[in-house]
């Protein structure tokens, strides 16, 4: 809950000033030195929001800074004080008064807080530590070089590893190559954004994240910290392996391996001892019997996350850290290492009491501890995906089986694509996993991370595939379309893996776009920009008319996705939908007979091949417009159409480029009338219509008699909007002998005749109320066009001159239906003037409007002797002298 | 790996601007080095990046929140109508995922989990392959933890002062940002655990 006095006390701590700090760690500096109390924990919350509350550093007093780290490691503080000074010194970081170190920890839940302040540090870079982290020596060019540029050269030698991924240790990386990197930059004082940012990468700060991860592996070799549990380590080395993957050297990475074997394959499987020491305990009473599966019954192999008891032993607890750990370790220590086989043989036999025990009874335990823990591994997911069959008891431990459904397959994914000897075991248990899924929402989760290992492994794993694939594209988005999660993670996984469809599963996923765009006209705000970067993969010459149409019509598919929610739901079910909005006679429509094709093409799950105009639909479903989802829907969808736009014209031909503009002259003037949506989705389509046309002047020939229909209409003026405007300027530019030799004078005729009645009609006519305003902008691309037109069939010059000059008076008396804003008034009569000025020397005039192609080299513009800017100096001196004749 | 964990507002009690967002706690595992910046006051920078990154993500949690209740025809109801002894339900709390791209604003691409309760927003900013499922389990339980252990939806009560809790909490269930597989009983063994360092 967060209220206004909760506010004030942000604000104040914000606020405060240095003077009054000072006081306050003073305080706080004094009760630290005493025997902590309720005031010492008050005052400790109290600095930690100062600290936290603001972005600019606090600069706390040395002193006080000391003592919070003192604090934090002595033996006897309790753990509410430690959590808060390792809470301050965290949120104090990047911070140079730091002298904490893990050597300092007494116990293994104090080196973890010391750990966690000091992974979250961004030490400024030390000499001494800059040359410590040097492999050897560094090259003669450097150690010339001010001292400043050493450390430079210290950060690198460590661009080698940057980019190779997780568990590629390059203990020795490519000096030469960086070398000459760092030359160039700084002889060049910049180089590029991509390599600074390498050059000065992670460097500084692997020091430390390394000598952290080197304590804890000591920590956990030697058992140090005598009596404390390793269980608050183990996940910082899954962080440190994250931050730093070449920090472990590889005996702490195969000692660390082994222990995961012990935790992950030999835990207890008697429950752990209730705590004793309690008043009401009675230990004869509870006797620690044996763990048992989420159902309740006797367990019947070794321990797992999944399961229980009422009190877990030591190494239970390690065996779950060991397991949430274990995906990315086997990442980490992925990459088989061509060190040194016989080492491990050796250090095999001295492995800890656990191993030494079960050592002798199968061959496996012989292995080298890598792929002795990969075996393990894979056992522990076979047991966890038997172990989720069972009907949990309690609903946490059922959405536990599904998460771990998730992880075991990725895990097996992991092992397959590091040993692909697991293959062959790893796809019949996985196959048998798919037909065992269930279908509620947390179980077909499983059916992502299944497609993702048969992806993964193509070529091996044929067979089963496809029925996951059929699955994950045909039901999943139908089915579940309306959960957000399992949604992104969906989009998540078609964008991740664009790149590695095979052919006919490519084939598959874009058939499906009708199914993946209910996806995003449900979620459209966090899947807009996933769609975006999806778009172009999704999108083929056979689909992409059907596409576009299917774009324009996302909000349509959102309002029908509602009602059939609204329509199959129980009256059991948390309703999905705005249950403030009431629609009832859409719901009729949805389930009536009579329109049940138009909703079923509009809910298909895969691409028909067809086109259904929707328009009844439109109207049907116009009370749904109110409905805010599907509002924001409308919203996204013009940046939707960008990015298909974008993508289509990479490959349209011109066949495509001639369906498309078609399609956008039709569905101009029948979109879904959501508020706003209309005009946004025609000043997108407008624009993309001149990108085709400009991608293919021949287009306006090929479609005269479209174009025609659309700009000699004047109801256009309201239904295609902006499009209009576009369609005016294009047949002005493009219909022309020079864009396609196929253009006729008697197709420039018909065109003009039907331009200029239309400009006749909404300068002239009366006003009416049907008849819209008409925008400026029409009636000066109309003008310009005409005029163009003109210079081209010379013939229609006189007709335009008189057109234009009773233009001009008009704008000087306006009739009543002439009503423009000044500005618009303004623009038309200055167009008219020089459109007539131009039109005085038909020549110039049709070399200005009508341009060579060479118009676009450079040359054209530069050489005074060519013609256009020879031409451009008459026509402005003409312009001149007319406008300084009266009259 | 979670990469930072984050309590926020969705509904600001300040009238005349809505649609500010407060971060009221956040905890960032490991640190992330700003690009190229060799200057000696680097490392202030770097904390003012940090803490805006984390606000950058609240305030993109607080949109999708919106966004989503607004979709679903459900205001962001107050808090006071709810009384603070009856459990929430938080499987019906808005809830949702969405990618933050690389450079905007972490340096890699890192996805956001979130969950809204009432005027709270609750977030998990992870890294890219971490299991969704796991993430959004563990968020819930968080919350809940956070709400019954912090009394959050108490009135009156504030999270401010309260962060020794917090830590406490999230050192058990969420440590150094490891996602933790835990079943019901692991779950009660720990909240035991907490109880008893953190009497009431």
């Amino acid at each position: 809950m967060f209220t206004a006095a909760a506010e004030n006390l942000l604000q104040q701590a914000r606020e405060i000033q240095d003077e009054e700090l000072g006081r306050f760690c003073t305080g706080v500096s004094k009760l630290l030195q005493e025997a902590p109390g309720p005031a010492t924990v008050d005052a400790l919350q109290r600095l930690f929001l100062i600290v936290s509350a603001t972005k600019y550093p606090r600069r706390l007093e040395k002193s006080c800074v000391d003592l919070l780290q003192t604090t934090l490691c002595q033996p006897s503080c309790p753990e509410q004080l430690q959590v808060l000074c390792a809470a301050i010194l965290r949120e104090m970081s990047p911070s140079d008064s730091l002298t904490l170190s893990c050597e300092h920890a007494q116990n293994t839940q104090q080196l973890s807080l010391v750990a966690s302040v000091l992974l979250a540090q961004l030490l400024p870079l030390s000499l001494k530590r800059a040359h410590s982290c040097l492999p050897g020596k560094p090259p003669q060019a450097l150690l010339k070089a001010k001292s400043g540029l050493k450390v430079w050269a210290a950060q690198v030698t460590f661009l080698g590893t940057r980019d190779r991924g997780i568990g590629a240790a390059v203990p020795f990386p490519d000096v030469s190559r960086a070398n000459a990197m760092l030359l160039g930059v700084l002889g060049t004082g910049g180089g590029s954004a991509r390599e600074r940012t390498w050059v000065t990468g992670k460097g500084d700060r692997r020091q430390e994240v390394r000598s952290v991860g080197q304590r804890i592996c000591t920590v956990l070799e030697s058992r140090q910290l005598d009596g404390s549990s390793p269980r608050p380590l183990l996940p910082i080395v899954s962080k440190v392996v994250g931050l730093a993957p070449d920090t472990l050297q590889s005996d702490h990475t195969d000692l660390l391996s082994k222990r995961l074997v012990d935790w992950l394959r030999y835990a207890s499987v008697q429950q752990g001892p209730p705590h004793s020491g309690g008043f009401f305990s009675t230990p004869r009473a509870r006797q620690p019997g044996p763990i048992t599966e989420v159902d309740g019954a006797v367990a019947s192999d070794f321990f797992t996350v999944l399961s229980t008891g009422q009190h877990f032993t030591e190494d239970q607890w390690l065996n779950v850290q060991a397991f949430s750990l274990l995906r990315a370790w086997l990442l980490h220590s992925g990459p088989v290492d061509p060190g040194s086989p016989g080492t491990d043989d050796k250090s095999e036999l001295e492995g800890s009491t656990l191993s030494v025990l079960s050592a002798a009874s199968t061959a496996s335990r012989l292995l080298p501890p890598r792929e002795r823990l990969r075996e393990v591994a894979f056992e522990y997911c076979q047991r966890l995906l038997e172990q989720s069959n069972r009907r949990a008891l309690r609903k946490g431990d059922s959405d536990l089986q599904k998460a771990c459904v998730v992880e075991a397959v990725l895990v097996v994914d992991v092992l397959c694509r590091q040993e692909p000897s697991f293959l062959y075991r790893a796809l019949s248990c996985l196959k048998a996993l798919h037909a065992q899924l269930g279908t509620d929402e947390g179980s077909e989760r499983a059916l992502l991370a299944l497609a993702q290992f048969f992806l993964n492994h193509g070529e091996a794993a044929v067979v089963g595939a496809d029925a996951v694939y059929q699955r994950l594209f045909t039901r999943l988005p139908a089915e579940h379309f309306h959960s957000p999660v399992l949604a992104f993670d969906m989009v998540r996984f078609c964008v991740d893996n664009l790149g590695l469809f095979p052919s006919p599963l490519l084939g598959l996923l874009k058939s499906s776009f009708p199914n993946l765009f209910k996806l995003l006209a449900w979620h459209s705000a966090p899947l807009t920009s996933e769609f975006v970067a999806l778009l172009p993969g999704l999108v083929d010459a056979s689909l992409a008319v059907e596409m576009l149409h299917a774009l324009l019509d996302l909000p349509c598919l959102t309002a029908a996705l509602d009602l059939q929610l609204r329509n199959s739901a129980t009256p059991s079910d948390r309703p999905l939908w705005d249950t403030s909005l009431r629609t009832p006679s859409c719901l009729e429509a949805f389930r009536n007979p009579q329109f049940q094709g138009l909703f079923q093409h509009l809910l298909r799950t895969k691409a028909s091949g067809s086109v259904e105009r929707l328009t009844p639909l439109h109207q049907l479903l116009q009370p749904m417009t109110s409905c805010a989802r599907v509002v924001q829907c409308a919203q996204a969808v013009p940046t939707l159409l960008h990015a298909f736009f974008a993508a289509v014209t990479q490959f349209a031909d011109g066949a495509l480029t001639n369906q498309l503009a078609l399609l956008i002259l039709e569905r101009s003037d029948s979109v879904y009338q959501v508020a706003g949506f209309e005009a946004r989705v025609h000043r997108v389509l407008s624009g993309q219509l001149l990108a085709l046309c400009q991608h293919k002047p021949a287009l306006v020939v090929e479609l005269a008699r479209e174009l025609l229909g659309v700009g000699g209409s004047v109801s256009s003026i309201r239904s295609h909007g902006s499009v209009l405007t576009c369609v005016v300027w294009a047949v002005g530019e493009y219909l022309s002998v020079a864009c396609d030799r196929r253009c006729t004078v008697e197709q420039i005729n018909k065109f003009f005749e039907a331009l200029e009645a239309l400009l006749f009609e909404v300068t002239q006519s009366r006003p009416s109320a049907d008849l819209p305003r008409c925008p400026p902008q029409v009636i000066t691309g109309l003008m310009t066009t005409l005029t163009k037109l003109a210079s081209r069939s010379q013939d229609l010059i006189p007709r335009v001159s008189l057109f234009l000059s009773k233009m001009r008076t008009l704008t000087q008396n306006p009739a009543p239906g002439f009503a423009h804003q000044e500005e618009g008034t303004e623009a038309i009569r200055t167009r008219a003037t020089e459109l007539l000025t131009l039109l005085k020397m038909p020549s110039v005039a049709q070399f200005v409007f009508t341009p060579s192609a060479d118009v676009c080299h450079p040359r054209y513009h530069r050489d005074t002797n060519t013609a256009l800017p020879l031409a451009l100096r008459t026509v402005s001196r003409l312009v001149e002298k007319e406008a300084g004749q009266p009259g | 790996m979670v990469h930072a964990f984050l309590i926020h507002t969705l509904r600001s009690p300040n009238v005349e601007d809505r649609s500010l967002c407060r971060v009221l706690y956040s905890c960032v595992f490991g640190a992330e080095k700003s690009p190229g910046d060799p200057r000696p006051h680097g490392a202030e920078r770097d904390r003012i990046l940090r803490k805006e990154q984390i606000l950058a993500v609240a305030r993109q949690v607080q949109s999708m929140c919106q966004l989503q209740q607004q979709a679903s025809g459900r205001p962001l109801t107050d808090l006071q109508l709810q009384s603070s002894d009856e459990p929430v339900s938080l499987h019906d709390a808005p809830h949702g995922a969405f990618r933050l791209a690389p450079g905007d604003p972490f340096q890699v691409s890192r996805t956001v989990v979130w969950l809204g309760v009432f005027s709270l927003g609750f977030a998990l900013v992870l890294d890219a392959h971490e299991n969704l499922l796991l993430a959004e389990s563990t968020l819930r339980l968080l919350a809940r933890l956070l709400i019954d252990h912090l009394r959050l939806l108490a009135p009156g009560t504030s999270l401010l002062l309260r962060a020794d809790r917090i830590e406490g909490i999230l050192t058990r269930f969420l440590p150094h940002g490891q996602l933790l597989f835990l079943n019901d009983q692991f779950v009660q063994g720990l909240e035991k655990e907490f109880i008893a360092a953190w009497p009431r």
